[in-house]
């Protein structure tokens, strides 16, 4: 809570002049911040240079978002200072940030859906009189998008643009308010890989001008890729800042985790077994009414990992609320050991075996108020031993808890702490634990390592393999294409609510499954990358 | 150069006493600004609050009084955690209790051949029942249509009410009440026994009790219980986890209706002996019954405290409505007051107030 | 053409009998566009009644018991915007609590009030000309100030809403307040704005009751109007120019209880008419079909707190 009732900002005056190349244009000094429980950033150094790309590295919950939303004032930070060319400022609100010509493209956009693109972008304006001027926005909307290769339709509403164009959008927004320090978190997560290397040539363009460019990321590929220096933070600190030139992928691995880490998962061969689940040209709408799936039909067999790759948004949530009962499907079958399970009830789907780790852990998979023992019978509380017809045994269920807590590692203090005190690599373990205690048949698994740190992931993705080799099947549903293609046996493209294709994890190819997940089907994928039969 | 910081900080679990503590503070501070308005009026606040707590636990009749009143809040009240725990917010208890009343009423006036004795079990049946029906209509638009259950209950008190006028004034006027808005009087066999000497209908208490007890094993020892609190807690895990929730909101409903029609049927049966004027059988108790529910924080146990203090605080003021003239809508004003400052007390226990010694620059 | 003029008084009855709807409606539009859910609008509303009466009573001044109730009811609203806003606290309870301790607070008021007349309360200034086209003359311009206001007022919010810089923010705040903070909109200034002007609405809706409508003050004399005023705005789609329509086709129902009471039937039956209504017309502005094409704010009832993850 603590603060003002308004939020109410003392004036901060700009600076004028353009940067020379190579000057300090932003520095923050010895910046510490606490939340209930964490340390997020410990006397924290740092330093952007007009003309230069600057990546910030880190796994998880190093602090890199929260070091960034410091510098444009969402955050305040408990110590240490931060100067913008040469002045030391006080950053209290985005609206002081913007002033200084600070522009922030967060990970999750903050886009507001019903509205246009202009609507979007001449939100706040400062500089905008009474009349919403929407004509003059949309003219040097349509000027800034030319300049820099930021195609999107001013006119068009944001629920009826691609995840991309979107991020385009939130450019825009930075862009046209002059911003000369761009701050961008995560902003790959959402691309196909073509759109990765044009956002990319966008970002060298803009530091050639002489803007400065914050990359927030953990993916060790895009630090090389495009990056002039880069810093490296670890559970709150700044471990190097060094040159991307002068330093390799291993040795940032190194730095980001602490130890070595080994690249690759060891995988044993896939055993398959009969087929589990067999879904036939699947059809279901989205929350607005339109097809989201166009006919998807595959089979997933025992023993083996089914992953489907593709940016979220094209009908990948559809299909795993479809499949698990929470979805009604208006065309196709679901066909689970050969009983036909389309449109039944979640809890018959349950009672057969599925499982579902579910995409926000927090939101469907738990209540926050409810200890940990009692979001441990979520799926099973009507079965005995922890009911007894109406009644519920809660010593039984204690039991049951505790051993479950021991056995997946979950870090609390007791089973009956409230489950909204873990933090989220335990929250996921706990689901995981629910999920998975059963003999599960099929496992669903939605982005389950999504905003998770190196040892959590981990320890998922060994879980995975365990069962997948104990002859569950799996079907792994993730945004990150590296995720979905070192664990899974077979993997399969969705672009627009069909498949692109389906191809054998040994002979993928990433150019491939880039251009598939861009909507290009695979036949034609063969015919343009040459014969690769 | 040494330096105080204070800073706000959000706790991460707030202790029991520290919410005890803040309802008694906040009720204690609800009454000191009710006594602004006292005084604006020309009321002595100090007079006037010696006399509410001496009205209502002061003497052996006001403690009896206050037995008496609690009854239907008690009623409500568990009703109401039910409802509020699966995040259903049913504003229509009284509007179940009314038709509660009619429905007992039906059976003491108007339906012939019930043998003697049945009639009260079937008047309490038939109240049940009648104030689930008038609940579960807005349960069923809200599950099926989503239509938001705050309007919906509250159109059903509105409705339940003028049902009540037209019946009083109209075909269920009895023949000797000359333009009184009444209906005659019931036979004695539908009468609530009363514990000699007081107004306590016993029966109706006894149920009250029981309720609250079977609410809480309700709520914390069964399945559907857990599927309710699950509700309420996440809506999107419940479904999730394959729970109904048409069938969760329509049970809350039903029992939470059910709940307030009983306090009907013991109102019009065990105090007045007939059917009344909408607020000559409830001087608003379902809506009291609200803040009974939300100052026992949910849990139908503390709910039987909780009414047993509004019911008091409904005695003492009758004295003081009838010694200094106030109207009978002032309760409403203490309703208000204490919901509000026990809601702020609650949001300032979620912090905490950290003071540091700086040192340095 | 012996009907008409019965027609004519029965639309004039319709608008009057809306116009106070009308005005809570359009307030509580703004407050929840800004994703803010007052509930306590009954409670302003009858303060609003109770203020302006005893004021213009006092001041023999209407226009003065009109500001002074809109000034009553806004600062019960700023009661309740502290409590949703900066408080966080859960806004279905807090606006049950204002409107209880409103319903109190005007019982307690108005006491002295009761069988008072109203000497300078506002009566009806036909518009000249106007007022004389057949239907529409005596339906539009045969009213009291308050009324042209309202009419002037609601193509007003309406254009304001969506057509201004302000406007689009208080928008952008009730569907994504991250969005709107995010680029330096003040979240909370534009909340505790909206709420409170809601509020003055309110007061004015229940001043016209007791200053213009009645004129005179009875205990409760709102019967629910705020409540329907919720109804409304959902039925409105959260568009001031469809609060028009929907006021005043319970003008309308209001309007059709008086008429069919003289023909016997009982008035208990016909009062139970708006509120049947406004259930109804609440099934019809949240079914289905109409939320997929315009929905709720989508921060509606949700607190904002910079930083928080959805």
């Amino acid at each position: 809570m603590g603060g003002r009732l308004f939020g109410r900002s003392p004036k901060t005056r700009l600076v004028s002049g353009r940067p020379r190349k190579g000057e300090v244009v932003v520095e923050m000094r010895g910046i510490t911040k606490r939340f209930p429980g964490v340390l997020a950033n410990d006397h924290v150094d740092f330093e952007v240079r007009a003309g230069e790309v600057h990546a910030l590295l880190g796994e998880n919950g190093a602090g890199k978002t929260t070091l960034m939303n410091v510098l444009y004032g969402i955050y305040q930070p408990d110590e240490g200072e931060i100067y913008v060319r040469g002045r030391k400022v006080k950053i209290r609100s985005p609206r002081d940030a913007i002033k200084l010509g600070i522009g922030m493209v967060h990970q999750h956009f903050m886009l507001v859906s019903p509205h246009t693109v202009a609507e979007n972008i001449a939100l706040g304006l400062s500089t905008a009189k009474f009349f919403l001027p929407l004509r003059e926005v949309e003219r040097k909307i349509s000027e800034l998008s030319k300049k820099y290769g930021l195609r999107v339709d001013p006119k068009a509403r944001i629920w009826q643009l691609s995840t991309g164009e979107q991020q385009r959008v939130e450019i825009l927004k930075a862009l046209y308010r002059g911003a000369n320090i761009l701050i961008l978190d995560e902003p790959t997560s959402v691309l196909t890989p073509g759109e990765i290397k044009e956002l990319f040539a966008t970002l060298r363009r803009m530091a050639e001008e002489g803007r400065a460019i914050v990359f927030i990321t953990h993916k060790l590929d895009e630090v090389m890729a495009v990056s002039d220096r880069v810093t490296v933070l670890r559970k709150g600190r700044v471990v190097a800042t060094l040159e991307t030139s002068k330093t390799n992928k291993r040795e940032l691995a190194r730095l980001m985790v602490g130890r070595e880490v080994l690249f690759q998962l060891e995988k044993s061969p896939a055993r398959i077994g009969g087929v589990v689940l067999e879904v036939r040209n699947l059809q279901a709408l989205n929350d607005k009414g339109l097809l989201a799936l166009k006919g998807v039909s595959f089979k997933v067999h025992e023993g083996e990992i089914f992953g489907i790759a593709g940016v979220a948004g094209n009908g990948q949530r559809e299909l795993i609320e479809v499949i698990t009962g929470l979805r009604r499907a208006v065309k196709g079958k679901v066909v689970l050991l050969g009983e036909d399970v389309t449109n039944r009830t979640p809890r018959e789907l349950i009672d057969r075996g599925v499982c579902h780790i579910p995409e926000e852990r927090i939101r469907t998979g738990l209540v926050p108020d409810m200890s940990v023992a009692e979001n441990l019978i979520l799926k099973s509380y009507r079965r005995p031993p922890f009911s007894r017809g109406p009644l519920l045994n809660y010593s039984e269920i204690r039991r049951y808890a505790e051993k479950l807590v021991s056995e997946y590692d979950v870090m609390t203090p007791s089973v009956d702490t409230p489950a909204k005190l873990l933090s989220g690599g335990n929250i996921q373990r706990l689901i995981l634990a629910r999920e998975t205690s059963g003999k599960p048949r099929l496992i669903v698994a939605a982005h389950p390592t999504y905003g998770l740190d190196v040892g959590a992931t981990e320890y998922i993705r060994r879980l995975l393999l365990k069962f997948r080799d104990g002859g569950a099947a799996i079907l792994l549903v993730s945004e990150d294409l590296e995720e979905v293609l070192s664990l899974s046996d077979r993997i399969a493209v969705m672009f627009e609510g069909e498949f692109m294709g389906v191809v054998d994890a040994d002979d993928v190819d990433v150019e491939e499954i880039g251009l598939m997940m861009a909507g290009v089907r695979r036949m034609e994928v063969v015919e343009n990358v040459g014969d690769k039969g | 150069m040494l330096g105080i910081r204070v800073r706000v900080e959000r706790r991460a679990v707030t202790p029991t006493w520290l919410l005890a503590a803040a309802s008694a503070l906040s009720v204690a501070s609800a009454l000191l600004a009710i006594s602004a308005l006292f005084w604006w009026y020309g009321v002595d606040p100090l007079l006037a609050y010696r006399r509410i707590f001496a009205g209502a636990f002061g003497s052996t009749y006001g403690l009896l009084e206050t037995l008496v009143k609690s009854i239907p809040l008690m009623l409500c009240g568990v009703g109401l955690t039910i409802a509020f725990r699966a995040l259903v917010w049913n504003i229509g208890a009284e509007g179940q209790l009314l038709m509660g009343a009619v429905a007992a009423t039906a059976i003491a006036l108007f339906v012939p051949g019930i043998p003697k004795p049945l009639v009260l079990p079937l008047m309490f049946l038939s109240g049940f029942l009648a104030g689930a029906a008038w609940g579960v209509i807005p349960g069923v638009l809200k599950a099926k249509f989503r239509a938001d259950e705050v309007v919906t209950t509250l159109m059903m008190n509105y409705i339940a009410s003028e049902l009540v006028n037209y019946l009083v004034y109209g075909p269920w006027k009895g023949p000797e009440e000359w333009g009184f808005p009444y209906s005659s009087k019931f036979p004695k066999y539908a009468w609530i026994p009363t514990i000699p000497g007081t107004r306590i209908h016993y029966v109706t208490l006894a149920l009250a009790v029981a309720s609250a007890a079977a609410a809480y094993l309700l709520l914390m020892r069964t399945t559907i219980g857990y599927e309710i609190r699950v509700t309420g807690g996440n809506p999107d895990a419940a479904r999730y986890a394959g729970m109904n929730y048409f069938r969760t909101v329509v049970l809350v409903m039903l029992l939470s209706g059910g709940l307030a029609g009983l306090a009907g049927v013991g109102e019009v049966a065990g105090i007045h002996h007939r059917l009344r004027y909408p607020s000559g059988i409830s001087p608003g108790y379902g809506y009291t019954a609200i803040i009974v529910a939300w100052l026992g924080r949910l849990n139908p146990l503390a709910v039987i405290l909780t009414s047993i203090l509004f019911g008091g605080l409904l005695v003492g003021g009758d004295a003081i409505q009838v010694a200094l003239g106030l109207p009978i809508a002032v309760v409403n004003v203490f309703n208000g007051a204490i919901l509000l400052f026990v809601m702020g007390g609650d949001i300032l226990t979620r912090y905490r107030i950290r003071v540091e010694w700086r040192r340095g620059r | 053409m012996s009907w008409i003029p019965a027609v004519e008084s029965a639309l004039n009855a319709a608008v009057r009998a809306g116009t106070p709807l009308l005005y809570g409606t359009l307030g509580e539009i703004y407050a929840e566009r800004s994703g803010v859910m007052n509930l306590g609008v009954e409670g302003m509303m009858i303060v609003g009644a109770v203020v302006a009466f005893g004021v213009t009573l006092h001041t023999q001044n209407p226009w003065i018991g009109v500001l002074a109730a809109a000034l009553a009811a806004g600062a019960l609203a700023l009661i309740h915007a502290f409590l949703s806003i900066t408080l966080r606290a859960n806004q279905v309870v807090s606006g049950l609590a204002l409107t209880m301790m409103g319903l109190g607070i005007s019982a307690l008021l108005g006491k002295r009030y009761i069988g008072t007349p109203l000497p300078n309360s506002l009566s009806p200034t036909p518009i000249p000309i106007l007022c004389d086209v057949p239907i529409v003359g005596p339906m539009f311009f045969r009213h009291d100030p308050l009324v042209y206001a309202s009419l002037v007022l609601a193509p007003l919010l309406w254009f304001f809403l969506f057509y201004t810089k302000v406007g689009i923010n208080i928008r952008s705040v009730g569907e994504n307040p991250a969005a709107a903070d995010a680029l330096g909109v003040n979240v909370y200034l534009i909340r505790y704005a909206c709420v409170f002007f809601g509020g003055l609405l309110s007061g004015v809706a229940g001043a016209y009751l007791s200053v213009a409508y009645a004129p005179a003050w009875i205990e409760g004399m709102t019967a629910g109007k705020g409540w329907i005023v919720i109804g409304l705005t959902i039925f409105s789609m959260w568009s001031p120019l469809r609060a028009l329509l929907g006021s005043y086709l319970f003008g309308g129902v209001t309007a059709l209880q008086y008429r069919l009471q003289p023909l016997g039937v009982s008035p208990n039956l016909l009062a139970m008419l708006p509120y049947t209504f406004t259930i109804i017309v609440l099934l019809v502005g949240t079914s289905e079909r109409i939320r997929k094409r315009v929905g709720a704010p989508s921060a509606l009832g949700i607190p904002y707190v910079r930083g928080e993850k959805p």
